[in-house]
């Protein structure tokens, strides 16, 4: 079994085919989100049970516009909140997928969760309908917390549907680090407690102040913004507890155990090729970036009149660059390819080498500091082939 | 129309905002030089950052027609001038090429201080001064008010002052009959060798040089064959025109006309603002007397952001020149900041105005250093060298004194501010002198101050502790001994001469504390801790430091956008490029420019 971190993985990675779908319902607007997300009193959603009967035959449609390709070795839920579907409609797009592209031997097939949905016969309807991994919205195990960041669980909630996961599928936990009044010694218990539940993988995630959310705007009126530096202090910390619990870190957010590390995850920063079907998708297929609309109303139209919903697409123009800017998230580094001569003596590098941000070593550029990876990507930026 | 007794040559002078352009606009509307359809507030102030900061800061000329009732047509040649006095040059150049000014004053300001220092030039410089109360119609006007004290300055009578609503044109047809009955008409010789005065000049991209002639003696023809006697350039009058305001091409330019002159010559550096034009053959022996070279008030270093838009810069502040002749530079180099210009500039507004000009209008990208006045240091061995740049102080070693500018300063304010007048006047080392009454309620005070106390917030902080009703002039006096000191910063070790400044000893401190903890906002975090630090000679007198960043990713990309994150990445690698790297440490341009906003 390949280390998470591992090279070889992440060669491995960059040429798995994944596919990702996105169900945009939830039950509330969570404060910091901006994803593309349906939830009452939004436009249009007087009749939800209708709009969402209506989203999941636009996916049906959507789906079958897509020409032929080869077997998926990953399907990826996401959202919104995939399991507001039900597992039955999960299930129907999985085979939609299965019998237009294939899905490879061995296949991922995870879906994101929020606790309060994690129910045992849910999960078991999930089994049986070939889902295999789930990743559960926990954010933190302070109920303060999750009061701030206005969600919809309590840390019992969260802990009896990691234990439900377990048994059933790879399981990760997703936690969320930074927000207005969590002391560290609150996410310090945060992140214990989910090393201890042992979990297959792990995501911690530094608060964003996403524009045109609620967030920025009670930032922008004079509320607390994260802080740069607790940011970090929290990001460290949660390195250093996870790494003791024998998880290991592959990407600047990303910890899993042997063997259980995200397949679309490293896909994406491997430079992977995948579908994105749904609201606000994005699908990156023969060099050609694509993103799908984020109007609901719009996305359904287009897929209903057998066109698709696309807002916009662009063939990459440099995709040596973007092979390296996104490499660069990974533990396991970048091969700098036709930059490497550039690189060698390049001003901006070496001053980062010099503060241990980065090494180069064997053609190879590994960020040893996580949190100045975009510092790092930023400079490599100006690196000329 | 070549009669020079039908021509009338004069300019508008005022305080700031007292309503010159908007009376230019007012007489170019009743003598119908311009359509209704075309005309805009201050339609004079062409330039965009006249137009965005709602000053003018270029005196602009036109030339209009009008015929009294019952008399002929006049062919009037009007300058609208600025008012603020950090472009008083532009005042003192556009009265050498008048016989009369109109003296505006505002009827709910009344007189100001540029009122009198621009009344005083126009009377030496032998103009006929009429006396104008404008925007009557402001329900705060007070004409009587203001009536007695332009009496109590100018001496005559209150009948002989005009009143006018530039809002509303109230008054301005009985001010076109005063300007045609009260001006006298320009006096040269129509049969003399030509003489034309060049008061002016720009570049054109398309038009090259132009240069804005008021002809003296004799005339100006289209293709003659001219010669500009100061430099004794010779070139062919390829366009000759008047501004009507739009510029229309004539055949010739009469005894005492105004106009524009274009030739095709390409030495830029030759073509003098105050230079004469004469004949090629058989010209004027002696020149018309030129303008005096204003002296800087303050200098500052110009570099590119850019290393390699030096030449650019150079070129560009050639042409600049041109149109602003009260501009001086030289090249400069700065250890780190590169190569670059010492400018000079008559005031922190003139300053700002034009590295605004040479970034908008050359698209440039250039970082200013700390405004600095002109020092006179004096070694051991007797010798004085002049320091503009505060780099250039002689070590202390062998420094014997500093001498600084002293100006001689006169601020009008209404008398219950006197009090507070005279306290800010002494926490910036001013001297008393005398205090004259205007009016029972406005008083004149006269102080002796260094000028770098003036140059930087003086202005303001006056402004904002009397409400806005305390004007101020200044002149330059001689200079004195003081106690000053250089105060130098240090970044993460390195002295970076940018930041240099010398100030007196006793704000050497606070100059050093502010300079630290500004800097240490403004610059970004590094990969290490960069200490800031302020010093005299070696010893430390502030210090700060920037903490290492350590955090500067973003979460996940939300479903896969990779379009966006590349996009966040590019602006980041954008930002990165206008850097200036000093020493190890990237400063952002910014920093340069915001640093040095001195204020308490
Ligand atoms: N009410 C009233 N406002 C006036 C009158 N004349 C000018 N103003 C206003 O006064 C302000 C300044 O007018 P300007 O014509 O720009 O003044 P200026 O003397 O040319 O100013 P500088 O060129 O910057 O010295 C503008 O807002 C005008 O609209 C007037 O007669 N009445
Ligand atoms: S549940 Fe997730 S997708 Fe839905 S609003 Fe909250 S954060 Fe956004
Ligand atoms: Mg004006």
């Amino acid at each position: 079994m390949l280390p998470p971190d591992s090279i070889e993985l992440a060669d491995l990675a960059a040429r798995w085919r994944s596919a990702y779908v996105h169900i945009p319902f939830c039950r509330r607007r969570c404060p910091y989100c901006d994803f593309a997300v349906v939830a009452p009193g939004d436009a249009n959603t007087a009749n939800l049970p209708e709009l969402r009967d209506s989203y999941l035959a636009a996916l049906h449609a959507e789906i079958d516009m897509e020409p032929e390709w080869e077997p998926l070795d990953a399907v990826n839920f996401g959202g919104g909140t995939p399991s507001s579907v039900g597992a039955e409609a999960l299930g129907g797009l999985i085979d939609h997928l299965d019998s237009r592209f294939g899905l490879a031997a061995g296949a991922e097939v995870s879906i994101e969760v929020n606790p309060e949905d994690v129910t045992e016969e849910m999960a078991d309807a999930l089994v049986a309908r070939r889902v295999n991994r789930v990743s559960i919205g926990v954010q933190s195990f302070d109920d303060d917390v999750l009061e701030t960041l206005g969600r919809a669980h309590s840390s019992e909630q969260a802990a009896a549907a990691v234990a439900i996961c377990q048994s059933r599928f790879v399981t990760g936990i997703d936690v969320i680090f930074g927000s207005a009044g969590e002391s560290l010694a609150s996410w310090r218990s945060t992140v214990e407690r989910a090393v201890e539940l042992h979990p297959h993988h792990l995501s911690t995630y530094a608060l964003t102040v996403e524009t045109g959310t609620e967030l920025w705007r009670q930032v922008r009126a004079g509320g607390k913004a994260p802080d740069s530096d607790d940011l970090a202090d929290k990001y460290e910390l949660a390195q250093e507890l996870a790494v003791a619990a024998d998880l290991v870190q592959y990407e600047v957010s990303n910890y899993a155990r042997p063997g259980n590390t995200c397949r679309y995850n490293l896909a994406t920063w491997g430079q992977g090729e995948y579908l994105g079907f749904g609201l606000g998708g994005h699908g990156h297929r023969d060099s050609v970036r694509r993103r799908n609309v984020r109007s609901v109303a719009a996305y359904v139209a287009a897929c209903e009149a057998g066109a698709r919903p696309e807002a916009g697409s662009a063939v990459t123009d440099d995709p040596e660059m973007e092979r390296l800017v996104l490499g660069v998230r990974r533990m396991c580094g970048v091969d700098l390819g036709n930059r490497e001569a550039a690189a060698d003596s390049h001003p901006g590098l070496e001053r980062l080498a010099a503060a241990g941000v980065i090494e180069i070593a064997r053609g190879r550029l590994r960020v040893l500091r996580p949190l100045l990876t975009d510092d790092v990507a930023a400079t490599v930026l100006s690196l000329s082939p | 129309m070549n009669d020079a007794a039908r021509i009338r040559n004069f300019c508008i002078i005022a305080h700031i905002d007292h309503g010159k352009s908007t009376l230019a606009d007012r007489l170019l509307e009743a003598t119908g030089a311009v359509d209704a359809r075309d005309m805009r507030a201050q339609l004079l102030d062409t330039m965009d950052l006249e137009r965005e900061r709602g000053i003018t800061i270029k005196a602009n000329s036109v030339s209009i027609r009008y015929t009294p009732p019952g008399g002929e047509e006049h062919l009037l040649n009007l300058i609208d001038t600025p008012g603020h006095v950090d472009f008083s040059y532009e005042v003192s150049r556009s009265l050498a090429a008048c016989e009369g000014a109109l003296l505006l004053v505002d009827a709910s300001q009344g007189i100001e201080a540029q009122t009198l220092a621009n009344a005083y030039m126009a009377i030496e410089s032998g103009l006929e001064v009429i006396p104008v109360i404008n925007k009557i119609d402001l329900p705060a006007a007070d004409p009587e008010r203001v009536a007695d004290e332009l009496v109590g300055i100018l001496g005559g009578t209150a009948e002989e002052i005009l009143t006018v609503s530039a809002k509303t044109g109230h008054g301005v047809t009985e001010l076109l009959d005063a300007i045609v009955d009260r001006f006298p008409p320009p006096e040269g010789d129509p049969g003399a060798p030509t003489r034309a005065l060049v008061f002016d000049s720009y570049y054109d991209t398309y038009r090259g040089v132009v240069c804005h002639v008021r002809v003296v003696d004799g005339d100006l023809e289209t293709n003659a064959d001219i010669r500009f006697m100061a430099t004794g350039l010779t070139a062919t009058a390829d366009e000759i025109g008047m501004h009507l305001p739009a510029d229309t091409p004539v055949k010739k330019l009469h005894c005492g006309e105004t106009g524009y002159l274009i030739t095709g010559i390409k030495e830029i550096d030759l073509i003098r603002v105050g230079d004469s034009v004469t004949a090629a053959k058989g010209g004027a022996d002696i020149a018309l007397e030129g303008y005096s070279e204003p002296k800087p008030m303050v200098y500052s270093g110009l570099f590119p952001t850019d290393g390699d838009d030096f030449e650019r810069l150079r070129d560009a502040l050639d042409k600049l020149r041109l149109n602003d002749s009260s501009l001086m530079y030289r090249a400069e180099t700065s250890r780190a900041l590169g190569f670059g210009f010492r400018a000079g500039f008559l005031g922190l507004l003139h300053m700002e105005i034009v590295r605004e000009r040479l970034e908008r209008e050359y698209d440039l990208d250039l970082v200013a250093t700390a405004p600095s006045v002109e020092y006179e240091a004096t070694t051991a061995d007797g010798n004085m060298v002049r320091v503009s740049s505060p780099q250039d102080l002689p070590d202390r070693a062998v420094l014997e004194s500093v001498a600084e500018p002293f100006v001689k300063v006169m601020i009008i304010t209404p008398s219950d501010y006197v009090g507070t007048v005279m306290e800010l006047v002494q926490n910036k080392r001013g001297e008393m002198g005398d205090m004259t009454y205007l009016s029972p309620t406005r008083v004149e005070l006269h102080y002796n101050m260094p000028l770098a106390e003036i140059v930087f917030d003086f202005f303001d902080q006056l402004k904002s502790r009397t409400k806005g009703y305390a004007s101020l002039d200044y002149e330059p006096g001689p200079y004195r001994e003081s106690d000053l000191v250089r105060v130098d910063i240090l970044l993460n070790s390195l002295a970076v001469d940018a930041f240099s400044t010398i100030v007196h000893r006793d704000k050497a401190y606070q100059y050093g504390r502010q300079m630290a903890s500004r800097l240490r906002e403004l610059i970004p975090r590094q990969l290490f801790d960069v200490p800031i630090q302020a010093a005299i000679g070696g010893r430390i007198i502030a210090r700060e430091t920037i903490k290492a960043k350590r955090k500067d990713v973003t979460a996940k990309c939300y479903g896969g956008d990779i379009t966006r994150k590349r996009k966040l990445l590019e602006k980041q690698k954008e930002g990165k490029k206008r850097m200036k790297m000093v020493g190890a440490v990237e400063v952002p341009q910014e920093a340069f420019i915001s640093a040095l906003r001195i204020d308490d």
